[in-house]
């Protein structure tokens, strides 16, 4: 029920409305509005009550488990959000004086150095607001580059069908032609096609490693000798950095550019549309692009690196440094975790995910890539259950919702038919991984024995299916008042 | 197993493409490939007098499962597009090869249709994804 269907006309909330001397009145005539504005009249405990409800509805992680693959829907800790709500960082103006702010930006100056160890980077900037604003400033650096050479030319951007699709689109909003490389039968770029593609118009090759398709890509250096060789740049996507932190090194891989999720990776919140961060790592050749400010220290003082430190910089992507509070989060999330622990992130992340998969494999559930060790998420299809059973991908995990546990992504990627990409996370237990793999196993035996409760799920969720096709054709987002 | 007409010719990237009388040339999705994507909701067409190189991507179907783009079978220019798609975008799922068609153009060179797969060669392809 929407909170306009308890309103009743000419029911007030004096408590709530404006005090009479904050009006504002020196709106220029022509911009006041004609007519009243459609808010609903209830009173504050109606509204108390409307929104509290709203919250019980909520399927979140703090209340069930979410093996959202692709997303890494893990627990946020409550110390993060404890420590970054102290006073001295939650009441600090973005422009007050480096002197007086020396606290906080030796904890930014601490993330940065922490990014370079953990990617094998050569210098970090934090201000990209989201991940894709990340996969932006990375393309956009890689465009600064060829230009700064005068490589007017390279005007192509390869990215694997495997990769996130916000890939392409970054491609595209810079200015570039993408060209898709395929996956061979194994889920690794193929190589030979690869060498084929690349040339003199290639601008670089965006990659997402561990891919979606939840394997490790095992030609990883391959690859980088051919992009180079050719001479494009080459960009990590780190979306799924949470399986190889403290493993492996994006850096050491030769990879020029890296762009980090702090919500995925580093537990910031997650969802809702944001704030976010995607910080961005380079190596030298492309560190003069980097964009401003970033921290700098000189001799136990730090201060921001601005235009006139970096004049060949791409510059500001906002008024000032990115979403401050989630980096605070990030940054004690890394400290509270140490370096021994963020290794321990991706082995549990690794270790859970490989888990999952062996007891459904052993429940007689049909991976897309059997012969692969998982990374921190993997890939299971349905088909044969959809030819037999007429039941699909859909259906089971509407029925998953039933039984108490969000459902994986389903029909992503699309190269698998009838998918479900599942990512546990490292911060669940052995006990609810068991009760989702359970679960899993109960309703395989429903499509025997009674499929139309699958095909009808979910019986228990405040709302049933939803019609997602009709939802798409008729958009319907505003609220209009029927009645006049 | 889905539908394959086998006076039609087909691409590895799923369209179908129907020789008319006209010399005209009309460019679909196949039943095959409506049925991965599932229930279209948006179709975004070419401009008409658009000319198109074969591979180019020049139109859009989006599914509530996924938004896919569709190649230029042949280079040409668009003569015509079926608008009555931006309406009834089901189209696609309930006749992929008649009412579905998306758009129709004049070839430059009418031997590179022959170049394309024929209904047995496509059928293998959709094997192979099986």
């Amino acid at each position: 029920m929407l909170i306009f269907e308890k309103s009743l006309n000419g029911r007030t909330n004096p408590s709530q409305a404006p005090s009479e001397d904050s009006v504002i009145d020196d709106i220029p005539q022509h911009l006041l509005r004609a007519d009243e504005p459609q808010l609903p009249s209830v009173s504050e405990l109606q509204a108390v009550r409307h929104y509290t409800r709203l919250s019980q509805k909520n399927f979140s992680i703090d209340t069930n488990f979410y093996p959202l693959g692709s997303c890494t829907m893990k627990y946020n800790p409550r110390a993060c959000n404890k420590y970054a709500m102290l006073p001295g960082f939650l009441n600090r103006h973005p422009y007050s004086s480096e002197r007086t702010g020396q606290g906080f930006l030796a904890c930014m100056y601490e993330l940065q150095q922490m990014l370079l160890d953990i990617t094998g980077m050569r210098a970090v900037s934090l201000c990209p607001l989201a991940g894709a604003q990340g996969e932006f400033t990375g393309v956009a650096m890689i465009k600064a580059y060829h230009q700064s050479r005068g490589d007017a030319e390279r005007s192509e951007i390869l990215v694997p069908d495997a990769a996130h699709g916000t890939n392409p689109a970054t491609a595209t909003m810079c200015g570039f032609k993408v060209k898709e490389i395929p996956t061979d039968e194994n889920g690794d770029v193929d190589v030979g096609i690869l060498r084929q593609v690349v040339g003199p118009n290639t601008a670089g090759l965006m990659l997402t490693n561990p891919s979606t398709l939840g394997v490790f890509e095992r030609h990883i250096l391959e690859v980088e000798e051919i992009v180079h060789t050719a001479g494009g740049l080459l960009y990590y996507d780190g979306a799924n950095l949470n399986a190889i932190m403290g493993k492996v090194k994006p850096g050491d891989m030769g990879f020029d550019v890296i762009h980090m999720n702090l919500h995925k990776t580093f537990s910031t919140p997650h969802g809702g549309g944001g704030p976010g961060a995607g910080p961005v790592g380079v190596n030298e050749r492309l560190r003069p692009f980097l964009p401003i400010p970033y921290v700098i220290e000189t001799s136990g003082e730090y201060r921001w690196a601005k235009e006139d430190d970096c004049p060949r910089s791409i510059g500001r992507l906002s008024a000032n440094m990115g979403n401050a509070g989630v980096l605070i989060r990030a940054y004690i999330y890394a400290r509270l975790l140490g370096r021994e622990g963020m290794r321990r992130v991706a082995e549990f992340a690794t270790l859970n995910a490989n888990y999952m998969m062996r007891k459904l494999q052993e429940r007689g559930v049909d991976m897309a890539f059997p012969g692969r060790r998982a990374t921190h998420e993997f890939i299971v299809t349905l088909k044969k259950l959809k030819d037999k059973q007429g039941v699909s991908a859909m259906d089971v995990a509407k029925r998953l919702l039933d039984k108490g546990h969000h459902a994986p992504t389903v029909y992503f990627p699309l190269l698998v038919p009838e998918c479900f990409l599942i990512e546990p996370t490292e911060t669940e237990s052995r006990q609810e991984l068991d009760s989702f793999i359970s679960a899993f196993a109960e309703i395989l035996q429903e499509t025997e024995t009674d499929p139309d409760l699958v095909r009808h799920a979910p019986h228990s969720t405040p709302v049933r299916r939803l019609d997602e096709v009709r939802a798409a054709r008729e958009l319907d987002l505003a609220w209009r008042d029927e009645s006049n | 197993m889905s539908e394959i007409p086998s006076e039609l010719r087909y691409t590895k990237s799923h369209e179908w493409v129907r020789s008319m009388e006209d010399g005209h040339l009309e460019i679909g999705i196949s039943d095959h490939a409506q049925e991965m994507l599932g229930d279209m909701v948006y179709v975004e067409l070419p401009e008409v007098g658009a000319t198109v190189n074969t591979g180019d991507d020049c139109a859009v179907v989006e599914s509530v499962k996924a938004a896919s783009d569709v190649y230029a079978p042949i280079s040409g220019e668009i003569v015509e597009v079926n608008s009555m798609l931006s309406e009834a975008p089901e189209t696609i799922n309930s006749d992929p090869y008649g009412e579905g068609w998306l758009f129709r153009l004049q070839p430059v060179d009418d031997n590179e249709v022959d170049e394309l797969l024929d209904a047995e060669g496509y059928s293998e392809v959709v094997e192979a994804e099986n």
